[in-house]
């Protein structure tokens, strides 16, 4: 997993099936001519999967979508040329063009549900393929799209074949569209962030399929992400791109362990990396942000976030040149990119982090055996029995003053319900939260001021978290006003100091939310929710929709104002690299239920969870030479509705027991510490079962 | 043929602060892309010149629209009377641009009272929820089960056509539709991280409906007012024509085309002038709301 | 979906049920002194009493309304003084007529309103789109005498092509009755078939825009093979429910427009009883106008549910 597959050196490299060569992409918007894509060539050969990173604005998918011809109606290809097997697409008429699309060329994208005609059976849209473009009839289309689901590991294809859309799980019909992309067996197989979507154990068996379908079929593989641990796993080159252009294109190792673009570098440092020691580093943050296409830097254009730029590279931008074998960079200064072990020691500081002293701190909040159950829509005619939907089942857990308490989970987990019932959004329908050793009302409008004050919360959403008519600097004083009970002018100067202290120009007090970028927006939310100086601030999935660098930067942020204001942090992710980077304590919730809890560096190393230690196997994670244990769970998370009986986790639990795990429930093993894990495995078992840790580092000492 | 919808969010990009200050606001916006849609534009701007029409039209006629003259009845558009003369010898011109005042009070006011006590409705029913909620969208959608002229025509034929009647009838007749797009407004906002967060800073349900809630809904809601003002000319005409509407002597334009039917042979003018008046009207009222809509709502608000 | 049908069923008997309340209220409660009305101002006491009895109103509201609407889900409309004659034959017989003239405005506007939408949304932006789009915006709000009146200019007085007024014998055959149909339909198909292209071509214009819509193309399919099975099976969809809303607009359309031709439909009946304060005949009229509506809903309600397989499975 994660080694490139092996190819024939330059010189006798077989022709490339997909070239492109100086592409350019414009766009008309009502802001003039936007030149999204500029002067961009790559090449990907027969087996060989190329990887097209970049954050947003980065052009990628415009690329691989202009590259195929299939551009919105404001969009053009103004110059360049792509040729698939030699034949240039640019010049081909649309008959032809649709010709290829079906049989040459295949595609995934990102959302598998919306993918497919909602209207229309599975096996029927997959067998529309195999009529148009293998001349199939009927009955041969059926069998060759049982073929193909058979490969994609489909359980039972006949009754899929026979399913909407709708029925199907995530993970289910993006293989389904994975079939459907390569059953004419392609030259090129385009994937747009085809993973993002899913959950991360679903994406872990997605990976593996792809990646074994990468051996079997002759496909090249075009794939398109932001992640950089996604990238590991599958391909074999990667491009980086930003604003448009190709700052670097090298082999996948290559990349990762011998950047020669700062960007590159710098985009590394923002990924947090494994590592379950409490001592914390903080992570790269690269000043500025990405420019518009309309408004680029002259000169190298990442030139005014670079930390190595002369006025050279001011001047004018430096072309994209081989500068080792397959190895092009965009950089002037290439040479003396340091490796980035080296950058991350230089650009980032060591935090000390209330973990250190966690055992010694005083409880804040207590959840006791807290549950959140709804009402589900019973059968009129049939069972009249109540049903429930139980979303949170029974959760227990403490949060201390000035730590960091981190919940990862799934979707279906709960974990954000938890969060939004200590807080009252969602009432707790049974347990009880303390604040303080203080009972607090269920419901947030029954609560009084001053627990209000002292809990507060960052959503997830930064486009929704800030009212669209109210400038940033009202937002920002609401709360001082209210909570805080100062005075205008009080509360205008200290909304202030709060937008510096998240790192905003107080120019930015008047502005409305519509004239901020995402991140921007969430800093603003942060400074909300820190503005009447509470005691806990809940995160729920606060930089999940943002950029990596983004994310980087607004980690560092939430660090430094805890160590600062000695604030706890509740943060909920399915992102479980960010949640060993900022936590102190973890929990990993299934199903409504906590399946372990302990000190962040007990819960990352064995004994673990079973489902923990599935998690942490399928995290993928930004090191090529890192190897993980492939733990995989079948089926996908069952509905609240229908808990299983027993250990909730045992049909997916890859150490399952037996009849014990159905029908009893599992007993808390104490370990180390604080640290608790729910199963009926006993912990020295599991110790010896999981002995070898889950990631093998190549060197000691990294990150 | 269709329209692929490749990221154009990617070519445009994250704004950063520097460009962002060069960002209209408000309103300033929504001028701007009015100006690019021609037929919004020649909508609004005829809307505009009924609107004053409305406002100073008895100062604005050439004559007074009841002033009968026996000479003249009759008389086909010549300079002196443009649109011609009716049976009675009044001028057709005059009696059109005062007619205009009563639509647009009537049609104005019935809408505007249909706004604010449908927005009101719709506030407390889609914020509160529940039951309640359930109870009240249950009798509103009893009342849209009525097509629209059939209930005006119940409710009219009992209690008699007056003008306060007529406004009544109107408001009567929209309320639901309104309350229907703000419930649906709130519903959708009162989900919104922003009211949430406002929940959590403990402030009051007024507080977050009309502070929070409130104008956010505006943009909307503004197109809706518009929509159903046009629908109220619609109304309002129809029912005149129907001998339901103002009543004569006043100058309403359905009541005119009713009174001239007989003579649409002999002196069609007095039935076209006000056909084509409120043709006019009707086109431009909607293709403004249509602009509105567009202009106010780029994600494509639905009908 | 039994459960998702009964429950639509339920709702709407209760609203026809609450529509009835309307009407009898505003026809029974609101106007004052009925007796008055029918007899005139100065008929006797005596007179006013008794007739007052005859109808039963002297009973309580409450009692008077469950008879009524008892008598009238049994079929009993009673009788008309207006035209002294029993209700339910005269409404029926209108009725009919009235249907003959709404299934060819029906024909008219429904295949000819899909195909423009159809055409509009996928010209978007081109000068047929444009075309299109404010066409059916103007037209939309044009009320009916309007158009009617317009139309009659043209097709009878100018061009005697068609008879400029309907007012047949109510009883005609349709084959007799066909010439004096064809401008009436026409009228009111108008208004309605602006509404049908603006709510076929928005929908249609959203499906196009569906990740859908690109997987198909991307698989290389014709254009016309994506068009029929991807893209009209979904977008269609929704126009069934606006077909039915449009009825609303259809029957107030007939109203106008019959008033304009002087067509005896049942929209004319309704005027004649408004004018002559006919209230049995107003009662009887305005509620069936209403069932007809909400069953119209009723059904394409269940027609989509049946056809969306998001709603037919699960």
């Amino acid at each position: 997993m994660g080694t490139p597959d092996p190819y024939s050196p330059p010189s006798v490299a077989p022709r490339p099936v997909f070239e492109v060569e100086g592409l350019h992409i414009d766009y008309a918007t009502e802001a003039g001519v936007l030149h999204a894509v500029r002067d961009v060539s790559l090449a990907v050969r027969r087996h060989e999967s190329f990887g097209l990173v970049g954050e947003s604005g980065s052009g990628k998918s415009t690329l691989a979508m202009g590259a195929i011809r299939y551009l919105a109606s404001n969009g053009r290809v103004t110059d360049g040329s792509v040729r698939l097997n030699g034949v240039e697409l640019l010049s081909l008429a649309p008959k032809e063009l649709r010709a290829l699309w079906g049989s040459r060329i295949g595609v995934v994208y990102q959302s598998p549900l919306s993918a497919l005609n909602p209207s229309i059976v599975i096996g029927r849209q997959l067998a529309e393929v195999a009529r148009q473009h293998l001349g199939m009839n009927q009955s041969a289309a059926r069998e060759r799209v049982a073929e193909m689901l058979t490969k994609v590991a489909m359980p039972d294809p006949e009754a899929v074949m026979k399913r909407y859309p709708h029925q199907l799980s995530g993970g289910m019909l993006q293989r389904c569209v994975i079939a459907m992309a390569l059953m004419t067996d392609p030259s090129l197989l385009v994937m747009d962030e085809p993973t993002t979507a899913l959950d991360v154990t679903t994406q872990a068996v997605v990976l593996d399929l792809v990646s074994e379908l990468k051996r079997e079929f002759d496909s090249a593989i075009l794939y398109i992400t932001h992640d950089l641990g996604v990238i590991t796993k599958i391909c074999d080159r990667v491009g980086v791109m930003y604003a448009g252009e190709f700052m670097e294109q090298a082999p996948l190792r290559e990349l990762f362990k011998a950047p020669l673009h700062p960007y590159t570098l710098d985009l590394l440092g923002c990924v947090p990396h494994f590592d379950p020691s409490p001592q914390k580093r903080s992570l790269v943050t690269i000043p500025g942000s990405i420019p518009r296409v309309d408004e680029l830097p002259p000169g190298c254009i990442f030139a005014p976030r670079c930390t190595f730029a002369e006025d050279a590279c001011r001047a004018a931008p430096p072309p994209l040149e081989q500068r080792g074998e397959d190895h092009l960079s965009a950089c002037r200064r290439w040479q003396i990119v340091p490796p980035p072990r080296e950058h991350l020691r230089a650009a980032t500081e060591a935090l000390t982090t209330a973990g250190v002293a966690a055992g010694d701190r005083p409880t804040l909040v207590e959840v006791d055996d807290v549950q959140v159950h709804f009402k589900a829509a019973h059968g009129l005619l049939r069972n009249r029995q109540q049903r429930f939907i139980r979303a949170v089942d029974g959760v227990s857990l403490d949060v201390r003053s000035g730590e960091t308490l981190g919940i990862v989970g799934e979707s279906g987990s709960g974990k954000t319900t938890v969060a939004r019932a200590i807080i009252g959004l969602t009432p707790a329908t049974g347990g009880r939260i303390s604040l303080r050793g203080r009972r607090l009302e269920p419901s947030t409008g029954r609560r009084p001021r001053s627990s209000l004050r002292e809990i507060q919360m960052v959503f997830q959403n930064p486009d929704a978290s800030l009212n669209p008519t109210r400038s940033v600097g009202d937002a920002i004083m609401r709360p001082l006003t209210l909570l805080s009970g100062l005075s205008r002018q009080a509360a205008r100067d200290k909304a202030k100091a709060l937008l510096r202290a998240v790192s905003l120009p107080e120019s930015y007090f008047g502005r409305l939310p519509h004239e901020l970028s995402g991140g921007e927006k969430q800093r603003v939310a942060i400074a909300r929710a820190f503005a009447a100086e509470p005691e806990l601030i809940l995160c729920d999935e606060p930089i999940s929709s943002l950029d990596v660098s983004v994310q980087g930067s607004l980690m560092n942020l939430l660090m430094r104002l805890q160590l600062e204001q000695n604030t706890s942090y509740v943060f909920i992710s399915h992102d479980l690299s960010a949640v060993q980077h900022l936590s102190d304590v973890i929990a990993v919730v299934y199903l409504g239920r906590i399946m372990e809890l302990g000190d962040a560096v007990r819960v990352l190393t064995p004994p673990f969870h079973p489902y923990t230690e599935a998690l942490l196997s399928a995290v993928p994670l930004a090191d090529p030479d890192v190897k993980q244990k492939p733990i995989r769970l079948s089926g996908s998370v069952p509905s609240a509705v229908d808990v299983p009986s027993g250990c909730r986790f045992h049909p997916r639990c890859p150490r399952f027991l037996g009849d014990l795990c159905v029908q009893h429930e599992p007993p808390w093993r104490e370990g180390e510490g604080d640290h608790r894990i729910s199963c009926h495995i006993p912990l020295h078992e599991l110790s010896r079962l999981q002995a070898e840790t889950l990631v093998l580092a190549a060197e000691k000492g990294g990150a | 043929m269709s329209d692929p919808t490749v990221t154009i969010e990617e070519a445009i990009t994250a704004l950063p602060a520097a460009a962002a200050r060069q960002r209209p606001r408000g309103w300033r916006v929504y001028w701007r892309r009015l100006r690019r849609r021609p037929a919004a534009l020649v909508g609004t701007i005829i809307f505009a010149v009924f609107l004053f029409l409305a406002a100073c039209g008895p100062w604005v006629a050439p004559y007074d629209y009841q002033a009968q003259d026996a000479k003249v009845r009759l008389h086909s558009p010549t300079v002196a009377h443009p649109f011609g003369t009716d049976q009675f010898g009044r001028d057709v011109l005059s009696r059109i641009i005062v007619g205009t005042r009563n639509i647009f009070l009537i049609g104005g006011f019935g809408t505007l009272v249909a706004v604010v006590i449908g927005t009101a409705i719709g506030l407390a029913s889609g914020y509160v929820g529940g039951a309640g909620d359930e109870v009240v969208m249950r009798l509103l959608d009893v009342l849209l089960s009525f097509p629209s002229l059939l209930l005006a025509l119940v409710l009219l034929s009992t209690v008699g056509p007056s003008n306060l009647n007529l406004v009544f009838v109107v408001a009567v007749l929209y309320i639901p539709m309104v309350a229907r797009v703000v419930r649906s407004m709130v519903l959708d906002l009162k989900s919104k991280e922003f009211v949430e967060a406002a929940r959590v800073r403990g402030e009051t349900r007024s507080y977050i409906l009309f502070r929070e809630i409130l104008p956010n809904s505006l943009p909307p809601l503004l197109v809706e007012a518009s929509m159903r003002f046009s629908y109220s000319i619609f109304l309002v005409a129809s029912l005149g024509y129907l001998g339901l509407g103002v009543q004569p002597p006043s100058p309403d334009w359905g009541l005119q085309i009713y009174d001239g039917r007989n003579f649409l042979q002999i002196a069609p003018w007095t039935l076209l002038f006000p056909a084509g008046t409120i043709a006019v009207l009707v086109v431009s009222t909607n293709l403004m709301s249509d602009g509105l809509r567009q202009v106010m709502l780029p994600g494509g608000g639905r009908n | 979906m039994l459960r998702f049908i009964l429950r639509r069923l339920g709702f709407m008997v209760l609203g026809v049920i609450l529509a009835s309340i309307i009407i009898f209220w505003a026809t029974t409660v609101l106007p004052g002194d009925v007796a008055t009305m029918v007899l005139g101002r100065y008929a006797t006491d005596q007179a006013r009493t008794q007739l007052r009895h005859e109808l039963g109103l002297d009973k309580p509201i409450a009692v008077q309304y469950t008879h009524w609407l008892g008598n009238y889900a049994k079929g009993d409309w009673g009788n008309s003084p207006s035209t002294d004659t029993a209700v339910r034959p005269l409404v029926f017989e209108r009725l009919r007529n009235s249907f003959r003239l709404a299934v060819i405005a029906f024909a008219m506007y429904v295949p000819l309103g899909i195909l423009l939408g159809l055409v509009a949304a996928l010209r978007k932006n081109t000068w047929a789109d444009n075309v299109i789009s404010v066409g059916s915006l103007a037209f939309i709000g044009l009320p009916e005498f309007v158009s009617g009146v317009v139309l009659i200019t043209i097709f009878a007085i100018e061009l005697h092509w068609l008879p400029a007024q309907s007012a047949i014998d109510p009883r005609s055959s349709y084959a007799a009755a066909l010439p004096y149909l064809i401008l009436p339909a026409i009228t009111v198909a108008l208004t309605s078939l602006a509404y049908v292209v603006r709510m076929t071509r928005s929908s249609t214009v959203d499906v196009l825009q569906m990740d859908y819509v690109r997987t198909a193309n991307l698989k290389g399919l014709a254009p016309r093979r994506v068009l029929f099975t991807h893209v009209l099976r979904n977008s269609l969809l929704p126009t069934i429910t606006v077909v039915a809303i449009g009825i609303g607009w259809l029957i107030g359309g007939l109203i106008v427009t019959e008033s304009v031709y002087g067509y005896p439909g049942i929209g004319r009946l309704l005027l004649f009883a408004i004018t002559h304060r006919d209230l049995q005949l107003i009662q009887a009229t305005a509620l069936l106008l209403v069932i007809i509506y909400v069953v119209a809903n009723l059904v394409a309600d269940i027609l989509y549910a049946v056809l969306n397989p998001r709603i037919r499975y699960t």
